[in-house]
């Protein structure tokens, strides 16, 4: 991996994000089948297959740097991308142990962390953070531990507080949302932040995972991919910035679709953090564009047929109902039955 | 079901003349992380596993402490962990678990204990008391028998501590309490009922009343099990559980907290009488549905979908 030496690279105006041929490789292109339809896709989050996005459970990648610069310039503008309510503090902290933990046993290179009782300290070789602080004491670090944390870590994150038999949506650091707001889902219950997806109630996709969720057990994560369409290489694709970005999808043509048009997948873990009995869910973007997507064999022909055949709510709820006949035509000439 | 942790008991101690507690450390690397409220489940010989709540404070990452009441109508788990563990002994413990945790944003927690009950009100004490939330808690005991916490928790505790000795009144209790009270109770499994009935005729809200019963399998007669899908069959003797003899036979079933109350280990059983013990299942489910954990077979021979 080239993390270190890798350049800065944005994911707003000049949109000069690129996967390298590693990052293409590795790209976790989520479908199976030639069609979707959803399902709680919900596998145990172990360690396989060396070199992918499943080796560690917090994937840190070529993109690193790039990643936390964009969430600083979010942050920036909108403070409001982080949220902890006052019972989630317990929960911020486990957050920010567990993340510590995985990262300094699984890239020592670039993560240490030393403790002695509650003092500890971490250094961040890839941001040139070097901290001490004493573990519980807020005021010990520069700012809040989940912030502190995750301006460190590739990935939205969500705190959700298990209460009454549900799960809500109490803290977070979410800069790179496919069109949701942290903001505007606070203290929402599992089911009211789903409320928007089509389909999936009906089926009863959300009875079966919240329950599931409700029962997931310490040292047991999750992990699921979901995945969307962005036009331009845009990780901050929220309600809050829809104006700079919402009309991009009535943009794209024959000649841009390759370039501009992306797939976006996310990689979802939950896990329960053991001290404050919450739930972490984190969501890990992957962007990659028609252009490299289809360097690798069989996926434009795959894509092409999942989305010629989507159902049309799906495809509205995803957005993409403006573009989609141009993508689907753009992608047939890599289907030899279309 | 999830891997074991080895433990090694570093301390024990006679809290009353029938409740011993125990002083877990670990054998290797840290102990992971618990909420208020977790048990674990404690491997005995047998294959049988009895869970205990964890006393000790969450935010002590060095050592578990466990409190046994010695049961003596039961199948020997308490009386192995009374008179044949020592210190220095290791045991095989499931990761903690939470079953019984506390409500994040309760305005009152209003804690009613049973006798041997307490065990979880000693971690959720030390976590409301980091809080600083408040709280207050109702402690049922037989004194020189069930008192296992009490002086340290006068001392602790001063006037949020109201003991008995005897059932108190518990509308006195659950009355005019302020909105966002949640009540929680362990123990005795008529403490727990009077609890739930007390709060439901005082118009409380059902998510706000929180209980964990004491209970685990007990022992019934002898039965034949048949595994419907791998054909195997299998003997459930009397002193065993229908989810041990499946787990003697290599069958993992889920399963937290093995007292019939948390749902996981659900089996459909095809064929045969059933003594269902749970309290999970509504009457209807049960027709259908066993909790292998504490139900059993009534007859000869029980079918499982397994």
């Amino acid at each position: 991996m080239t993390v270190p030496s890798s350049p800065v690279l944005s994911y707003r105006n000049d949109f000069s994000f690129r996967n390298s041929p590693t990052a293409i490789r590795r790209f976790p292109f989520p479908f199976t089948e030639d069609s979707y339809l959803y399902s709680v896709n919900i596998e145990p989050a172990t360690s396989r297959d060396p070199g992918s996005i499943y080796q560690h459970g917090f994937d840190i990648d070529e993109h690193y740097r790039s990643e936390m610069a964009e969430r600083a310039l979010v942050l920036d503008k909108d403070p409001r991308r982080y949220l902890v309510m006052p019972h989630m503090q317990v929960a911020a902290w486990d957050a920010l142990q567990m993340l510590m933990e995985h990262l300094a046993a699984d890239y020592p290179q670039w993560f240490v962390l030393e403790r002695q009782g509650d003092r500890w300290h971490w250094r961040n070789h890839l941001l040139n953070i070097d901290q001490r602080f004493v573990f519980g004491d807020a005021a010990s670090l520069p700012c809040e531990p989940l912030e502190f944390i995750t301006r460190q870590v590739q990935g939205d994150f969500a705190l959700l507080d298990q209460r009454d038999g549900d799960l809500y949506m109490d803290a977070g650091m979410v800069t790179s949302p496919a069109d949701w707001s942290l903001a505007f889902d606070a203290g929402m219950s599992f089911k009211q932040w789903h409320s928007p997806v089509p389909m999936a109630h009906q089926m009863g996709v959300f009875d079966r995972a919240l329950k599931y969720l409700l029962a997931l057990q310490a040292g047991q994560p999750v992990r699921r991919l979901n995945w969307t369409l962005t036009i331009n290489p845009r990780l901050d694709s929220s309600p809050e910035t829809f104006h700079e970005w919402g009309a991009d999808r009535g943009r794209i043509t024959a000649e841009n679709v390759g370039q501009q048009v992306h797939l976006r997948v996310e990689l979802q873990v939950m896990a329960r953090l053991p001290r404050s009995n919450a739930v972490m869910f984190s969501i890990r973007t992957y962007l990659i564009s028609m252009d490299e997507l289809v360097t690798v064999p069989g996926r434009g022909c795959r894509l092409h047929r999942v989305l010629r055949d989507l159902p049309e709510p799906i495809a509205d709820y995803k957005g993409m109902s403006r573009y989609r006949q141009t993508l689907v035509q753009w992608l047939s000439r890599f289907d030899p039955q279309a | 079901m999830s891997r074991a942790l080895k433990v090694r008991v570093s301390a024990a101690k006679m809290l009353t003349p029938v409740v011993r507690e125990l002083t877990l450390e670990p054998c290797t690397g840290p102990l992971p992380g618990f909420s208020a409220g977790s048990h674990v489940q404690v491997h005995l010989p047998g294959n049988a596993r009895n869970a205990y709540s964890l006393t000790s404070d969450p935010s002590d990452s060095l050592h578990y402490r466990i409190a046994v009441r010695l049961q003596e109508a039961s199948r020997g788990g308490s009386h192995y962990l009374h008179r044949h563990v020592e210190v220095g002994d290791t045991l095989q413990i499931s990761p903690p678990a939470n079953l019984f945790a506390l409500h994040s944003t309760a305005s009152l927690h209003i804690l009613i204990a049973g006798g041997i009950g307490i065990t979880p009100f000693m971690a959720h004490i030390a976590e409301l008391e980091r809080r600083q939330a408040n709280f207050e808690l109702h402690y049922l005991y037989r004194p020189g028998l069930s008192d296992a916490y009490v002086q340290p928790l006068q001392q602790r505790l001063g006037s949020r501590l109201h003991t008995y000795s005897c059932r108190p009144d518990l509308s006195k209790i659950l009355r005019d309490r302020p909105l966002g009270s949640h009540v929680y109770t362990c123990g005795p499994q008529p403490l727990i009922d009077a609890v739930q009935q007390q709060a439901k005729a005082l118009g409380w809200p059902r998510v706000r009343v929180h209980w964990e019963a004491f209970k685990g399998a007990t022992p019934g007669q002898a039965f034949d099990l048949q595994l419907l899908r791998s054909g195997q069959r299998l003997r459930v003797g009397a002193d065993q559980s229908l989810l041990e003899a499946l787990e003697s036979a290599g069958l993992q079933i889920p399963n937290l907290c093995r007292g019939g109350v948390c749902g996981q280990c659900v089996t459909r059983h095809v064929r045969g009488e059933i003594e269902h013990r749970d309290s999970f299942l509504s009457p209807s489910e049960q027709a259908e549905f066993l909790m292998p954990c504490v139900s059993r077979g009534c007859g000869p021979c029980v079918s499982l979908d397994l």
